[in-house]
């Protein structure tokens, strides 16, 4: 089968600072290089995009020689953390600006779903902004008339169809621009769930016509996210981007594993060189992290619904008693929930040495968010170690319940449940 | 795998051909620049009464300017013609110019929204508002008629039409055309730098006086008159008035020497616009 897409050795690079006399000196000097036909001088340099470091040189590659290829009918998963080249990606594929070296080809329309509501004209009515829409997104009149009652019935705003835009709720405006978009049946769809506003109603909506897509017409889509479990349930392949460039293509499983293992948080105090903390020191914190069980790898990021293991090292003496407390808080330090080992289990005993401990926790119940960890371990009646903001991690949403239903909640917990009429 | 099919329907490199104009694709966004245009025309008399009529109040005005401070204090010639008509004809084929190089020489900066979102071809919102600020002239252009019709049936005076009417669409066309070389020339080299913007405004306004507008070209002394002329749009004003007036200038020659600097500026303008729209979005 002939691929849909096929990016080859795509790059670009982009100028840092602001325009101005440096740029124009550049400007020159490239032109000079171009009319003796020699190669861009600043093509060379450049440095990758690594956004915390300081950099020694005002160019950054944002993509650095991608290569892939999307075949007919597959939904592709981008992922990557926040400035690493995704967005950027997306841009050259959607043509709003060009490659710096390298080729994408692809065969058919290529249609974003993010950019709902391009080029509305707040004072042209609902009816002239649909016309006017479709057209920018490459509809002909033709098409956008055969297809205006299913648009307007998708929204569900056929009272105000007559009436200016800027009268629309914005609710009403993002529903008109998405039932556009989202009958536009371009053969390739790009989806960037990061930049789609609106509430989870509608990201909900773009998930399920998404879906509609990917499964019904055999079009191909590409998919950007933040949210393992939408990548999960929808894509058949993934790539990794990190700082410009492609780290891993492949399997949808795999390459969740090593997303959530690469969003390690900035590089910690490790347990056994902290000086925040209190307690006897007979026994004493000295290593910890989260394993994913299902693959048996350490991770930094959660998916909800997965079971996981917390896992301690400790060094000190033989005690009796012993008894941890493990407390999660989320960002603003509300407690979500404690662990204790003399609610569940009763105390350990300890002997001399390096210990391990784990605590299991199945079908991890928090949200969507950053979270910390307070430590203790207390024997014989004393507090042994005692640390605040033992260590951090992330949590994203997932597949709890096990049906593909993502709740769109903020607050409060997931709990395992079953509804029944009896 | 290896394909050698190169079947595909979109390439996308680093830098287009210096002659590929994308015209086929152009086409296939005609729809588009319909909908621009009656956006355009149709958003600024959104919430007005009167509509369309408002486009008559800036030449009448303008036009009760100039009689009252060039024909009345300052008692230049208008070659005979009544003074309404005279400034009119100029005024009205002016404004066409100047508005539509204008909105083109900041297409990209007025429209880096749409344009930093989806992908069309660029060409497509220049084009469309050459047109819609045709449509407005063609507003402006019926008030000149009937102040016009109401000279020449109404009112003794010298007006002559001649045969040179059938002209006039001739040079409507080739002021469009010029706006719109200029346009794009200027929108391309100020993405980057926005220097000439500051000149723009400035230049559009000294324009109209290097233009044979608020005094005919007959009544400019010798070496002067050569300067005048250079001016492509002096030509162009110049046969205007002639073809409804009699009077005036009116050579083959100014005439050619306006298509021809139409040309070519919209070749240069076309071609400098098209290397800069593919990553315009990166500097803008």
């Amino acid at each position: 089968m002939k691929p849909a897409i096929k990016i080859e050795n795509l790059s670009k690079q982009y100028r840092l600072g602001s325009v101005g006399t440096g740029s124009f000196a550049h400007d020159m000097n490239r032109w000079w290089h171009t009319v003796r036909g020699k190669a861009d001088p600043y093509l060379k340099i450049g440095e990758s995009n690594d956004r915390t470091k300081k950099g020694n040189s005002d160019y950054v590659w944002a993509l650095q020689n991608i290569n892939f290829e999307v075949q007919p009918g597959e939904v592709l998963g981008i992922i990557g953390k926040n400035g690493a080249g995704k967005s950027t990606l997306l841009k050259l594929l959607s043509r709003v600006t060009a490659p710096t070296t390298g080729s994408i080809k692809a065969r058919g329309r290529i249609a974003s779903l993010l950019e709902v509501g391009t080029g509305f004209h707040p004072e042209l009515t609902g009816r002239e902004n649909v016309f006017l829409n479709g057209a920018i997104m490459g509809m002909t009149k033709k098409e956008i008339a055969s297809k205006f009652d299913e648009i307007v019935d998708f929204a569900g705003c056929e009272r105000y169809i007559d009436t200016p835009v800027k009268r629309y709720s914005s609710g009403m405006y993002v529903r008109l621009a998405f039932a556009v978009a989202a009958h536009l049946e371009p053969e390739i769809l790009i989806v960037d769930e990061v930049l789609a506003v609106g509430d989870a109603e509608f990201q909900k909506k773009a998930i399920g016509k998404m879906k509609e897509v990917s499964k019904g017409g055999g079009r191909t889509v590409l998919f950007v996210s933040h949210n393992m479990a939408s990548i999960q349930q929808l894509c058949s392949r993934c790539v990794i981007l990190e700082n410009g460039t492609k780290i891993f293509e492949g399997d949808v499983n795999k390459a969740i594993t090593r997303y959530l293992q690469n969003s390690k948080l900035d590089a910690q105090l490790k347990l056994v060189d902290r000086k925040d903390r209190t307690g006897t020191g007979n026994l004493k914190f000295s290593d910890f992290r989260v394993i994913r069980e299902k693959t048996n790898e350490s991770i930094d990021c959660i998916i909800s619904g997965d079971d996981v293991i917390f896992q301690f090292e400790l060094i000190g003496g033989s005690v009796n008693n012993v008894n941890f407390r493990m407390q999660v808080f989320d960002s603003s330090n509300h407690l979500k929930f404690l662990c204790n080992n003399l609610h569940s289990a009763s105390a350990f005993k300890y002997v001399k040495g390096t210990n391990k401990v784990q605590c299991k926790i199945a079908s991890f119940p928090l949200l969507t968010g950053d979270y910390y960890v307070n430590l203790r371990c207390r024997a014989e009646n004393e507090i042994q170690d005692d640390i605040e903001f033992a260590f951090e991690f992330k949590v994203e949403n997932g597949d709890f319940f096990g049906t593909g239903n993502i709740p769109a909640i903020h607050d409060g917990i997931l709990i395992n449940h079953k509804w029944e009429i009896i | 795998m290896k394909t050698t099919q190169e079947d595909w329907t979109i390439e996308i490199y680093p830098k287009s051909k210096l002659f590929d104009l994308k015209l086929k694709e152009l086409w296939h966004y005609r729809d588009l620049i319909a909908l621009f245009v009656r956006r355009d025309f149709v958003a600024v008399y959104k919430q007005t009464i009167f509509g369309p009529l408002w486009f008559f109040i800036q030449p009448i005005l303008t036009t009760i300017m100039f009689m009252v401070v060039f024909g009345g204090i300052a008692k230049m010639s208008t070659d005979g013609m009544p003074q309404a008509v005279f400034y009119l004809s100029g005024i009205v084929l002016w404004n066409y110019f100047s508005t539509c190089l204008s909105g083109t020489s900041s297409t990209f900066v007025t429209n880096k929204g749409v344009f930093g979102k989806v992908y069309f071809p660029r060409l497509v919102t220049p084009i469309s508002l050459i047109i819609s600020k045709l449509l407005t002239f063609g507003v402006q252009f019926t008030l000149f008629l009937g102040v016009y019709f109401y000279f020449l049936l109404f009112k003794e005076s010298q007006i002559h039409p001649n045969a040179m009417i059938m002209f006039v669409p001739i040079l409507i066309i080739i002021t469009g055309g010029l706006a719109l070389g200029m346009g794009l020339l200027i929108t391309a080299l100020t993405t980057k730098y926005r220097d000439f913007t500051f000149l723009l405004s400035f230049a559009i306004q000294l324009g109209m006086y290097a233009t044979p507008i608020i005094y005919p070209a007959s009544s400019v002394p010798g070496k002067m008159k050569l300067i005048i002329m250079a001016n492509p749009m002096s030509g162009i004003i110049e046969t205007f008035r002639y073809a409804f007036l009699g009077v005036g200038n009116f050579s083959w020659g100014a005439l050619l020497y306006s298509f021809i600097v139409m040309i070519v500026l919209l070749s240069i303008g076309i071609l400098t616009f098209n290397k800069v729209e593919k990553s315009f979005m990166d500097t803008v």
